[in-house]
């Protein structure tokens, strides 16, 4: 046929099935990609999306179904084969060679095809074409998380794709970096390269994809065009039930509760981040926020608000007492509480039951132990109350805590400490590797503790979980915190700044 | 090629019966073992010598239990150290430092009827011990430097200390010259609990030691931050522990009951201070811990196992002229079985073909 009369599919999947023991991880899965448009894969942490996409990638094999790439049956046996095919890649995590240069990395990740003598020309003409800021001859250690993006992007766009299959790829970017890969991904679409764009950030999707096909437990929910659909809407698709509307009844910001006077700290770890001058005031009532992308100073913030490591005198105020000789436990006494980000052997001891677990945070008032001995009974008591009020799904409470999943252990986390009412909450990533639900109900818990006067610090990497539920948002980076960003007349535009340094 | 596989969930029947597994396949394997190396003697009859006989004859019995007491006193203290993941290796030479320390007091003290005279040879003893052992967590803390070399290489310390004190001033004035102190008196000496053998209070202190340590474990904040300092130390910081006093502790509490075993064989089954004090009980005390499953009341039925391999081989030895390693091959084949077992109960065993 000389002309074709409708957009064809470069890729259907039909009926798709893969099963782990008794796990479907994908049941009866459906989805065509459209030649040159961006097409969504949404869904909550297991819903199948990685399944899906590895047996596209070639790297599993379906238990049944089939599937079509440009019009031709096509059943992958590994990556190589859908390399082959027209099929790239770029993973959530990085596989960059640090020592190496851009242009070493780039050849390695080639198979062999495609090289001659003008390489590094080649590769500043895809960077001049679609906008991807790159210098082949800088060494990857050297470059920033986006810049490394922006390499396996190009490597991938070597081996002239025909569908690029992104995942997560925004979750390391600040908003500007964002903006710059979107544009990039439009153009590809245009140049004729389809692109399968994983991800459970609604916004984005809503942004530039043109269609979505949503995923929830293994199971097609089903394809639709996400402009015709509310966030919320999305958001209900993907965890198949209504979503609580985020408000806050009570704003009433009071006196000064903790205070961060002119911190410093230099990192006993070589690859650690020096902490310089971080000053911050926080009120009681208020949320705060601090943006920035990971490694920027996070953990060694933590550490020292935590109290594993102690402060100098006078540089932490908590109720005008000066707490920074005060260790995690004595803090907990005054009604300080902190949820770490790391959970496996940092916020809870992965081989220990949940009852154990909840030893970690004890302050007397929850009569767990008194003189240091424990009553078992309490605990019990007390870790039932945490799982029933954060619908923490497990068994018994004396289930090991690495038995549960990411999501649950974090909300039994979360939970653990805002049982006690904490009159300050120090959180970092509250919602993180938690599904969309979950994370509603404890944004929600968040908010209701801060109507009834509570202070909340929240450190995330989530820019949107902190524009959504903070009055007050600071940026750390490189161990440094910007003073507080006035929404209202710089937004968004000076937080992404802030993010990579105050250098744009 | 063989994998192994992690478990999703671990069989609680399989732990509790994993000893009496790795007992069998001791068993059986030392079966093997006699029919190829005995002749002319029975297998049956070594067997009978071996396991059996420690265990209704009254004599043997009584000294199955002496040996066992000093074997719980320190597995009670390393199994608690290990707990915390403080690698106590050394406690030989924390019961020779606590045998001579408590010693001293009662040489000192050697014309002197009293009943104040044996707690503080005892106090003494658990002194020598800590005071040992400190030395470990004083350069683990202070320096980092590795406890498990600290200690393990101070054993050698002490066993050469202790011949100094022996051919210098410990020895008997009158003992013409053989590097032994002079016999105890009989103020210093342990009380016996079992008449006509030489089974003393020691076994009885064991016992209540080892409820007070199950009490510390399981009830007591003490026993979570051993355990959460020992399998997730951030978790620790974030609980509020002080990780320098959980290595004080564990090398303080286990250096101090090596010592106080040291004290309690002098002054007890030797009845003074000889160069033969030191028998390997620090070592196979390591053993009897992770049998117990580091349990400070399971801690008293492997110390019962292992003084049974002890009696067993020697009578085996004196009986049928057989080698004193035999005694060392048990112990060490019901360990490795042990430990076999346990990764077993944990992994499983996936064959694949490369």
């Amino acid at each position: 046929m000389k002309y074709q009369l409708e957009i064809s599919n470069i890729l259907e999947v039909s009926n798709i099935t893969k099963s782990y023991g008794d796990l479907k991880a994908n049941d009866n899965v459906s989805l065509s990609i459209k030649d040159s448009s961006i097409h969504a894969l949404l869904g909550e942490n297991g819903a199948g999306k990685s399944t899906l996409v590895k047996i596209i990638y070639g790297s599993l094999t379906p238990d049944s179904g089939e599937m079509k790439w440009a019009n031709n049956k096509y059943s992958p046996k590994s990556p190589f084969q859908a390399r082959e095919n027209g099929i790239a890649m770029v993973f959530q995590h990085f596989s960059l060679f640090e020592s190496l240069t851009v242009e070493d990395n780039i050849i390695l990740g080639l198979d062999g095809v495609g090289l001659n003598e003008n390489f590094s020309e080649q590769i500043i003409k895809y960077s001049k074409q679609y906008g991807l800021d790159i210098n082949p001859q800088q060494v990857v250690g050297d470059l920033s998380v986006g810049a490394r993006q922006r390499v396996e992007i190009i490597r991938c766009l070597m081996q002239n794709p025909k569908l690029l299959i992104m995942d997560e790829p925004t979750s390391v970017l600040t908003p500007q970096e964002v903006a710059d890969l979107f544009i990039t991904l439009k153009k590809l679409a245009a140049d004729g390269c389809a692109i399968l764009y994983i991800s459970h950030k609604l916004e984005e999707v809503r942004e530039i994809c043109s269609e979505a096909t949503i995923l929830r437990g293994g199971k097609l929910v089903q394809s639709c065009i996400p402009q015709e659909h509310s966030q919320k809407e999305l958001a209900e698709m993907m965890i198949g039930k209504k979503l609580t509307e985020l408000a806050r009844t009570n704003i009433n910001v009071g006196e000064t509760i903790f205070s961060i006077d002119n911190l410093s700290r230099k990192s006993d770890d070589i690859y650690g981040v020096n902490l310089k001058n971080i000053a911050l005031k926080m009120s009681k009532g208020s949320i705060v926020g601090i943006a920035g992308v990971a490694g920027n100073g996070q953990d060694e913030l933590m550490e020292l608000l935590i109290g594993e490591i102690p402060s100098p005198k006078a540089i932490l105020n908590f109720n005008g007492q000066d707490i920074g000789l005060l260790n995690s436990h004595e803090r907990r006494q005054l009604s300080m509480f902190f949820v770490p980000e790391e959970r496996l052997g940092h916020g809870a001891v992965p081989d220990m039951s949940l009852d154990e677990n909840m030893l970690l945070s004890r302050p007397d008032s929850t009569e767990m132990t008194s003189h240091d001995v424990i009553d078992w009974e309490k605990v019990a008591v007390h870790s039932k109350t945490v799982i029933d009020t954060f619908d923490v799904q497990t068994p018994s409470s004396r289930m090991l805590a690495k038995s549960l999943s990411g999501g649950n252990l974090q909300k039994f986390m979360v939970g653990r400490e805002l049982i006690q009412n904490p009159e300050l909450l120090i959180v970092a990533q509250p919602t993180w590797g938690v599904d969309a639900g979950s994370a509603n109900n404890i944004h929600q818990a968040l908010i209701e503790l801060a109507d009834k006067g509570s202070a909340i610090l929240i450190i995330s990497q989530d820019l949107d979980e902190i524009l959504s539920l903070c009055e007050q948002i600071h940026v750390l980076s490189e161990g440094q915190l910007s003073d507080a960003v006035d929404m209202k007349s710089e937004g968004l535009e000076k937080i992404s700044q802030l993010m990579v340094g105050g250098k744009v | 090629m063989i994998k192994l596989i992690p478990r999703v969930e671990n069989s609680t029947l399989m732990v509790l019966l994993s000893p009496l597994l790795a007992l069998t396949l001791t068993a059986l394997s030392a079966y093997l073992i006699f029919i190829f190396v005995l002749v002319d003697i029975p297998v049956s009859s070594v067997f009978f010598t071996l396991f059996v006989e420690p265990l209704i004859d009254s004599y043997y019995f009584s000294e199955l239990l002496v040996k066992a007491a000093p074997l719980m006193i320190i597995g009670l203290g390393l199994s608690i150290g290990f707990r915390a993941g403080i690698w106590n290796i050394g406690a030989e030479g924390q019961y020779v430092m606590g045998g001579i320390a408590g010693s001293a007091v009662g040489l000192y003290f050697y014309n002197v009827e009293a009943l104040w005279l044996l707690p503080l040879m005892t106090i003494a003893g658990i002194l020598g011990g800590m005071f040992y052992a400190g030395i470990a967590a004083f350069l683990r803390i202070k320096y980092q430097v590795n406890e498990i070399l600290v200690t393990l290489m101070l054993t050698y310390v002490a066993v050469l200390f202790l011949s100094a004190m022996l051919q210098g001033p410990l020895r008997n004035p009158s003992g013409f010259n053989f590097p032994e102190s002079r016999i105890f008196h009989d103020s210093a000496m342990l009380p016996i609990i079992w008449e006509g053998t030489r089974l003393h209070i020691g076994l009885i202190v064991a016992i209540i030691l080892s409820f007070v340590a199950w009490f510390g474990i399981k009830k007591h904040m003490f026993g979570m931050q051993i355990k959460i300092s020992g399998s997730a130390p951030r978790a620790a910081k974030f609980a509020g522990f002080d990780d320098n006093k959980t290595v004080w502790y564990s090398l303080l509490i286990s250096g101090g009951l090596a010592g106080l075993a040291g004290l309690f064989e002098a002054a007890g089954p030797a009845g003074q201070l000889t160069p033969g004090l030191p028998q390997f009980y620090g070592f196979t005390a390591i053993i009897v811990a992770f049998l117990a499953r580091l349990h400070p009341v399971g801690v008293l039925f492997s110390a019962l196992l292992i003084a049974l391999s002890y009696v067993g081989g020697e009578n085996v030895q004196i009986e049928y002229n057989l080698p004193s390693s035999i005694t060392q091959i048990f112990q060490g084949m019901l360990l490795f079985y042990f430990l076999a077992c346990d990764i077993l109960i944990k992994y499983k065993v996936i064959l694949f073909k490369t």
